[in-house]
This record gives C-alpha cells, structure tokens and sequence, in this order.
C-alpha cells in the first residue's frame, strides 16, 4: 500500500514563493493514499512536498508536464553501464536549470565485477526539488535498470506505485539468469510488476539503430545506452539539452565518433519519450528559490580539497599534502596535484605512515602537513599523529570514513571513527577534532580545520565520510573577502636568557592564551633548536624525565585542546529550547537529521536538532543544551560512539540510534525514530 | 650549498649544550666528532643544517649538533626527511640511523626516499645489533647470532646493506667505519657533495651487546690486510704489501685475485660513475661478513634528477604557464550558474 509521507520541509515554502502559482499545476493523485496526515489529503488541489509522488497519473499542464516540486531517481546498471557518469550529467543539467539537489552515488568496491551480476550493480540516486532539501531522498519514484541485475538488486527500494525504466534488450535468458531470475522468469513480461508503472525500452537497440550511419561498431554503438537512458530522463522531466550536449562534446573531444554515438544516443532517448506516447510520464521541477548569488554543484571531496588550498592561501603558509591512495579519500590527492600554482606540493607517498610523516617533516620546514586518508590508513598514522601532537607542529590528518573494522566496506559510508580519532594514539593524546556536516561544508570544515592546526600548532582530525565525499549539492560560492583570516608568525628572535645571561631560544615557551609553542623554522639563524618525541621540559625542550614535567607536560597537552573551546562556535542549535527532544547529530547525518525534523514539525511535533561540527572541544555550550531537553537521541552511523563520549562528560540519559549498513540515514528513518522517542 | 659569505665556524659551533648519553666507548662517539668537526669544513651554516633521526642509540645524534633537528618515531626519519626536503630544497637534512631503525621497521621508507633521490645524507649505523632494547639481533645479525631473543641461534638471512643501496636504486653508496675518522669524513664529505640521496654505511661499534663484530677488519692492524678501498678509476688492489686485488671472473662475479698472478692489467678498475650497478652490486657481495676482506669507499656515484628539485620544478613550471593561483577563480573552476 502506498504510504504517504509528508515531509516537515513543506512548511517552510510558500505555495507561491517568488510568485510563482501552483495553481493548476499540482493536480496530483495520488493512487491509494490512505494517510491523513496534515498537509496530505485527498482532493486538496495544492499538494505540496509529498515524498513519493505518483507521476504516473497525473493531469497535464501547458507545457504537457506535471509540475512536482520534487522527484527522486535511482539510475542502476552494470558496472560498465556509465550510470555514475549518467547520474552524474543529470545532477549537472538539473544545477545548472536552478533545482536544489543531492545525490547518492552507491556503487561496489570492485572496478568491475562480473557483468550482469548482483555484485556488479552500480547506482546512483537524486533528488531535486523546486526548494531547499537536504538529503538525496529516501525512497526513489523512478527506477532506471540497465539491466535484469539492476531491478533485482533495487526494486526493494523503490516506492510503492513508483516508475521502473528498463532497457528491455537486456532482459534475456542469460542476463536473467545472472540475476536470479531462472526457469524462464522474467519479471518484465509476468505481471510480478503490476504494482508500479513499468516502461519497457529497448535501449540498446534504439541506440544502435541511431548510431549505424555514424560508421561506428555495433559494440562501441552498445557503451552508448547510457546516454540513451539520460537523454530519455532527460526529456521526461524536462532537463535543459544543450549543457549536456557541450558536455559530451567537451568531454569526448579526442574522439569524434564517441561524441557523435553518444550525442545520437541522447538525442534518440530524448526522441524517444516525445514520439512514444510517454507524455503522461512527464514532469517538471521548477528551479528553487535558492538565495541569491552565484552556485556550483560540488562533492565533498572538491570542496574539502578547496577548502584546503583555501586554508592554505589565506594563512600564507604553503601547504604539502602527503597521501597514499585509498578509498573514498583518494579523490583529494588527485585534486590537489592540480593546484600546484596554489604553491602546493603533492607526494605520493610509498605507504600511509610515509604519507603522514612527511607531513610532519614538511610542517617543522613551515608548510602546513596534511594527509588523506580513510580509517585503515588512520590506524596506520597513529604513532606519527602522536609525534606532531608531541612535536606540537601543525598537521591535519583528513579522514574520509567508510565502512569497517578491517577493509571493511571501502566504497559505502559509516562514521564509525569518532573514537579512533579521540582515543586512537597511545598515551594521553587529545587531538581537535573537526566534522563536516555536508558535502559543500566540507570546504568550510577544511578552513577550520587548517586554521586550529595553524594556530594551536596541533594535530587536528578531520572527519568526513563517503556519503559527503561522493554525494553533491548546489553550493552557494562564498565571498572570498568573508573567508577567515588566518594569521601565523614565525619566530624570528630569541626569546630567554640561559644562566649566563645570553639570548637563547626555547622551542617550548608557550602563549599564554593558546598555549602555543613557538613556531620556528631551519633556515632561522640563532634560533637553532631539537625537537622530539621524547618527553621534552616545558620550556627549554630539553629531554626529560622528571616525574612532575611528564605530569605537567601530560595536563599542558590537554589543557591546549581544551582552550580551543574558547575560540570554536557555540552548538548549532535549530528549534526551541523547550522541546519535547533533542536530536543531537554530528557528520554527515545533519541532512537526514534536518530533513526529519523538518517533518516532525509539520507533524506537529515540538523537535529540536543539535548538530556538532567541533568535537574536540566540545562547544562550551553543549552540556546547558543537552540538559535543557527531557530526552536526547543520537542518529550515528555506528553503534553509538558520540553517544558514549557526551553521556561520559555530561552525565546526561542520551540514547543512541545506530545505523551501520553502509549506507546513510535517511529522513523517514530519523523520522520514524523520533516519533517513537515522542510516544 | 657552498656559500663564501658563510661565517667561520669551529666544532664547538656544531656542539650542543646536551650531554651524549651514550656507553662509554660506543662507536657513536666518533662518528659524531667526526661530524662535528667536518661541518666547519663544508662551508654550511648551522640555521640551514637539520638532522633528522628515528629512534635507536643512533637517533639521539641530533640533540648533540647546534643545529635545527628531529628525533622522530622508529624508522620514520627518512620519511620525514622527505617530507622536509621537499618543502625546503634549501636545507641540508641529514638523517641518522642505525641498522634496525633503518633496516628493519623503516626499511620501506629507506628504499623509496633512495628510488625517489631525495637530497638527503642518510648515515646508517651499523652495528649488527638491537642496543636500546638491549641486545636483540638485528636484520644485519649474522645467522645463528645467540641473542636474547634467538638462544638457539637466529634464523634470518642478513640484509646487505650496500647490496640492498644499490638495488634500490641509490646514486650515491658509499660504506666507511668508526675507527677510522680521516675516512669517515671523507664519505660523508662525498656524501654532502653529492646531487641526491646518499647512504652511507658506518660500521659501529657496540661495545656492550656486540662489542668487536668489526675489529677482525677495522682495528688498525688489520685494516691493510681486511679492507678494500675502492677509489674511482683505479685499479682495486688491497694487502698488507698491496699484493691482492679485485677481478671479475668469466662468471661475472668479482674474486680476490694475488696481483702476481693477473698482473696489474688483469686487475678490475673501480668505476663509481658507471651508469650501471651490477659491477658496483658484484664488489658488495664479495664480503658476507665482516671477517672476510670487505670493500669500504664509494662504490657508487651516479649523477640522476634529484627529486625535491623535481617536485619544486613542477610547481614552478605550472605557475610559470596558469598564473599563480586565485581563489576567485578556484571557486568558479566547474561549471556555476547565478540565482537572482
């Protein structure tokens, strides 16, 4: 049965925001809604944000397409389908047209798996909307399937009701029976599909039908289906062309016969849909009334990596990035050995404890040292993390979270690190701890992030996780003039006398506010110095092993994490102080979390939702806010690890909610927790 | 790195305030005065010299020089050098370590920074022993060495460490000893000299767990008859009255010859220059041990791109062709679009 779910992030468009009437437009049915509840009802003729629509039944406008202010697509295929690439071209042609958006791509560890196998599906879900979402939506409505595979291995998450695409050429017996469906079953022709609205194409005949006078193989003519399927999409909910028709041009310059099959294909989907009696399947998305000024769909990995050269520039200190490839953080090395006229300088380093090493070497030599990284290779640093925090260099250790313990799930989410990087180091060794919350974030959260390493002259732990680092939505660019300011001085000078009254320097002679050791680098005459691992006195630097310095050494240490505290934001706190509950996130879970919040409230739910972006510190108000709430949830994409460390320090009754499948929340799923937590 | 406006310096500028901590009669000792008074004679200065260690008796070295410098964490150093050459091709960074620091725990990391040719001067302290955990042996023990960790005898095969230099790639290998400061300082001035990564092997002497692995070739009198010298483009002749020397065999490995019975024409002329390392490969195998007649000198000097240069080059090049960058820009680099 169709459930009907109705989504809080309704209440905060206006029906005709920017003047823009619904009237006559969204004369949606919705085929077996039996929910009431508010802002769902059948027969309202305004109906607005409702997650799952039907766009099968539906009254046609002028231009002959429903207008929805949303839609979810799931584009799924073999391994070799291009269906990335596919989501990919659809994402940018709908951020260019003006939606919000947010994508998910899910795709297996292996580059290619057997084609036609359940392991070999590679997904890649959207959702765009005609105002401000957070998440790349819960259940799709259209199932695009490349193949049988394909459809056995996502049908379950399509909505009741929804839409499946299918390349029917490739529903043969033995791509059937790849996919489990065997004894002559085929879930096209069976009526096993009766529930959903099912359109059979057969794309790759099509598709080599529009390329034979193009002098290209039949074989090569076959790669091109996917741009068959987009262009396909493409006419069905009323993308612009021409972005994605440069873009191919662009794209396949070196070969012209590619760019020819490829723009025959796009154009024969796009035909297809216009000539095939398909028009009641058509929809459009309005553009969103985001804010005003200039936008770029970006990743979380681009915009991590922006915002370190960002970092870089705005502090003046050159930035060396010492990396060995990993999954899903590899994407930043590959974009910063781009940006050497940034000054930066990129080393491929021959294993993980290399990588971050040099980091180290390079931060005592005045760069700033980062590493990237996934959870297998932060376990790997730990010992060289210890030695910058000992150091008390500069270092900032970028981990791009995915599934584990071990190899884990290297190409599916989780945030399963948070302890790791507050407790990952032997001794007593606190680390700032700094999490994006969104894919574009990521570049403020890399800022921040540069900034306390710089400042506090500290390892700083960086979280993000393969949902941020792959997934995307529209960034609003910001003023450069309105980034921090970032101001780092080296010591030039002597700055104590030794017992014969002659200018000396002491490596560790601290500010007094941030504690901060002085930051003098070789090529400094007079302020030559040793620095090491070893437990060094306060102040001279000297190796020591006097039993109170170890102690006072062991507090300073702490002690300078805990005054960042100071110098961090307080929580983002979203909703009344006297809420029934608190939601308390951090990392990627903030558009979940957003998202089912929103809905609470339109539920009538009295929700507020606490996000950290700081977790080493915590924001000096976070104890205040947890107390002020009779109950606490923790949505996290582990067994409860934030939940651990703010029961520990705040002695407060937080429950956590874990999710651990490698994939990210979604809204109905937070939803559905906190209308538990509420009964 | 030679500058004439360098001011005159003595040993006593290279010496820091700290006390070395060492065994009284480690082979630690001379091979730091030998450092020590060197560095006057380089031409260097002491803010633009950093010395960089990993953990082991040896990786205390860096406390004791005046100059900028690392203990780091065990086997790490010439990773970290790396890091720090990179960023600064204007220092001169030495690193220092011994046999188990840089053989065994940081062995990846010496063969890359070795393939790389990264301008680092690695002097490896090679004492055929673990002293700070007192006494194990290490991956320079001799088989069957009685150890607190091997009562029977150990198991391992030992690493050559010129052998494992030159497969690695290194231009620069050279192998020098502790008793003997006049040469030492002569590889690690050749070391200094040289465009890339140079290795040098110390045979040192640890005079509580391993005390006189060397002495059958380096104690003075030994020397003439035990050590080969290898000196670029002559011919390799050795013995207490110079009657030995080195030839290649119709086998292609290298045999110790009496001159008197291959002439001097029959004898193998050292080429450190040559472009390939198997001859230089050949001499390093000629001793399994150091009980046997063992070569000690460059055994290779080849010129190769050094690779901090290389990395800085790059960046200079694609800031010479885009412009140095502009954040502006940057944040405009994929396809934008306005909302008004």
């Amino acid at each position: 049965m169709f459930q009907c779910r109705v989504s809080g992030e309704s209440t905060h468009v206006a029906p005709n925001k920017d003047g823009l009437s619904f009237v006559g437009v969204a004369l949606v049915t919705l085929r077996g809604l039996t929910s009431n509840r508010a802002g769902c009802q059948v027969g309202q003729t305004v109906i607005h944000e409702i997650e799952g629509t039907d766009v099968t039944d539906t009254a046609s406008v002028s231009s002959g397409a429903t207008s929805l202010d949303h839609i979810i697509i799931r584009f799924a295929g073999d391994s070799g389908d291009g269906m990335q690439l596919t989501g990919d071209r659809f994402t940018s042609a709908s951020a260019m047209f003006g939606n919000d958006l947010a994508t998910l791509p899910d795709f297996p560890a292996e580059i290619r798996a057997p084609a036609g196998t359940l392991a070999g599906v590679s997904a890649f879900q959207v959702q765009i909307s005609d105002h401000d979402i957070t998440t790349p939506g819960d259940a799709p409505s259209i199932l695009v399937c490349m193949n049988p595979a394909a459809l056995a291995s996502e049908l379950h998450r399509l909505e009741d009701g929804g839409t499946i695409i299918a390349n029917e050429d490739t529903f043969d017996e033995r791509n059937l029976a790849k996919a489990g469906y065997l004894d002559g079953v085929n879930p096209l022709a069976d009526g096993s599909l009766d529930n959903y609205t099912l359109i059979k194409v057969p794309m790759t005949t099509i598709t080599k039908r529009a390329c034979a006078d193009l002098g290209v193989k039949p074989r090569d003519a076959d790669r091109s289906k996917n741009f068959f399927a987009l262009g396909l999409v493409s006419w069905m909910y009323s993308r612009p062309v021409d972005t994605t028709l440069d873009w191919i041009k662009a794209k396949f310059a070196k070969n012209e016969l590619v760019v020819a099959a490829n723009t025959a294909a796009f154009k024969a989907g796009h035909a297809f849909g216009e000539t095939a009696e398909l028009s009641g399947h058509r929809a459009e998305i309005r553009s969103a009334s985001l804010e005003p000024g200039t936008y770029t769909n970006i990743n979380g990995n681009t915009a991590l990596s922006w915002g370190l050269v960002a970092g870089s520039q705005l502090s003046g200190i050159p930035m060396f990035l010492g990396s060995y490839p990993i999954t899903p953080a590899s994407d930043i090395l590959h974009e910063l050995s781009t940006k050497k006229h940034f000054g930066i300088r990129t080393l491929q380093a021959e294993d993980e404890i290399a990588a971050v090493s040099a980091a180290v070497g390079a931060s005592f030599g005045g760069h700033i040292g980062v590493t990237t990284t996934s959870g297998p290779g932060v376990a790997l640093k730990g010992e060289a993390i210890g030695l910058a925090l000992s150091l008390e260099l500069p270092l900032v250790v970028i981990d791009i979270q995915r599934g584990g313990p071990s190899t884990g799930l290297p190409t599916k989410t989780e945030a399963a690190d948070l302890m790791m990087a507050m407790y990952g180091r032997h001794g007593e060794s606190p680390m700032p701890i700094v999490a994006a919350y969104s894919s574009a974030q990521c570049f403020d959260a890399a800022i921040e992030a540069v900034r306390i390493a710089l400042k506090y002259r500290t390892p700083v732990m960086l979280l993000s996780d393969g949902y941020l680092a792959n997934g995307t939505e529209p960034w609003k660019l910001p003023d450069v003039a309105s980034l921090p300011s970032i101001e780092i001085e080296f010591a030039t000078a002597p700055n104590a006398k030794n017992d014969d009254g002659e200018d000396v320097f002491w490596p560790y002679l601290r500010d007094p506010v941030t504690l901060a050791r002085p930051w003098a680098i070789p090529g400094t005459p007079g302020l030559e110095h040793r620095v090491g691992g070893i437990e060094k006195q306060d102040g001279t630097g000297n190796i020591s092993y006097d039993p109170d310095n170890h102690a006072h050494m062991v507090q300073i240490r702490a002690d300078k994490v805990a005054v960042i505290a100071d110098d961090i934001p307080l929580t983002m706190v979203d909703g009344p102080d006297d809420a029934d509950l608190l939601v308390l996130g951090w990392g990627s879970t903030w558009g979940a979390i957003t998202s089912a919040v929103r809905r609470a409230r339109a539920a009538g739910h009295s929700v507020t939702h606490a996000h950290l972006t700081h977790l080493n510190p915590f924001p000096k108000d976070l104890g205040d806010v947890l107390r002020r709430y009779p109950k606490v949830i923790v949505p996290e994409m582990n067994l409860g690890q934030l939940t651990k460390l703010v029961r520990a320090e705040f002695l407060v009754d937080a429950q956590p909610v874990a999710k651990v499948k490698g994939q990210p929340f979604t809204a109905a799923e937070v939803f559905d927790v906190i209308e538990g937590a509420l009964q | 790195m030679s500058d004439i406006t360098v001011p005159e310096t003595t040993k006593a500028d290279w010496t820091s305030d700290q006390e070395p901590r060492w065994c009284p009669g480690c082979g630690d000792y001379s091979i730091l005065t030998a450092v020590q008074t060197l560095m006057p004679e380089l031409g260097v200065r002491r803010e633009n010299t950093v010395f960089i260690s990993g953990i082991g008796c040896a990786a205390r070295f860096p406390y004791y020089m005046d100059t900028y410098g690392m203990h780091s964490i065990h086997g790490r150093a010439p990773a970290v050098s790396t890091g720090l050459a990179v960023a600064r091709p204007d220092l001169d960074v030495w690193v220092i370590g011994g046999d188990g620091d840089m053989l065994s725990i940081g062995g990846n990391h010496l063969i890359h920074a070795l393939r790389r040719n990264v301008n680092i001067k690695i002097l490896l302290f090679n004492n055929q022993i673990y002293g700070l955990t007192k006494g194990q042996y290490s991956p320079t023990s001799e088989q069957g060495k009685i150890t607190k960790s091997t009562p029977v005898g150990s198991l391992d095969m030992p690493f050559n460490p010129i052998s494992l230099a030159l497969g690695a790639e290194a231009t620069f290998v050279a192998r020098t000893h502790d008793m003997d400061r006049k040469h030492m300082q002569e590889m690690f001035r050749r070391a200094h000299a040289h465009q890339g990564a140079a290795i040098v092997e110390i045979y040192q002497n640890c005079n509580v767990f391993n005390d006189g692995a060397f002495h059958k070739i380096t104690k003075r009198d030994n020397r003439d008859a035990m050590l080969i010298n290898l000196s670029h483009g002559e011919p390799i002749r050795f013995g207490i009255d110079n009657e030995r020397g080195l030839a290649m065999s119709t086998s292609g490995s290298i045999e110790i010859v009496d001159v008197d019975d291959v002439g001097e024409a029959g004898l193998l002329v050292h080429d450190e220059a040559a472009p390939d390392p198997a001859v230089a490969f050949a001499i390093s195998r000629l001793a399994t041990a150091p009980t046997m007649p063992t070569p000690v000198g460059v055994f290779r000097s080849v010129e190769r791109p050094e690779y901090a240069a290389e990395v800085n080059r790059q960046v200079a090049e694609v800031t010479a062709a885009k412009g140095a960058g502009n954040l502006e820009d940057l944040l405009r680099s994929q396809p934008t679009w306005e909302v008004s």
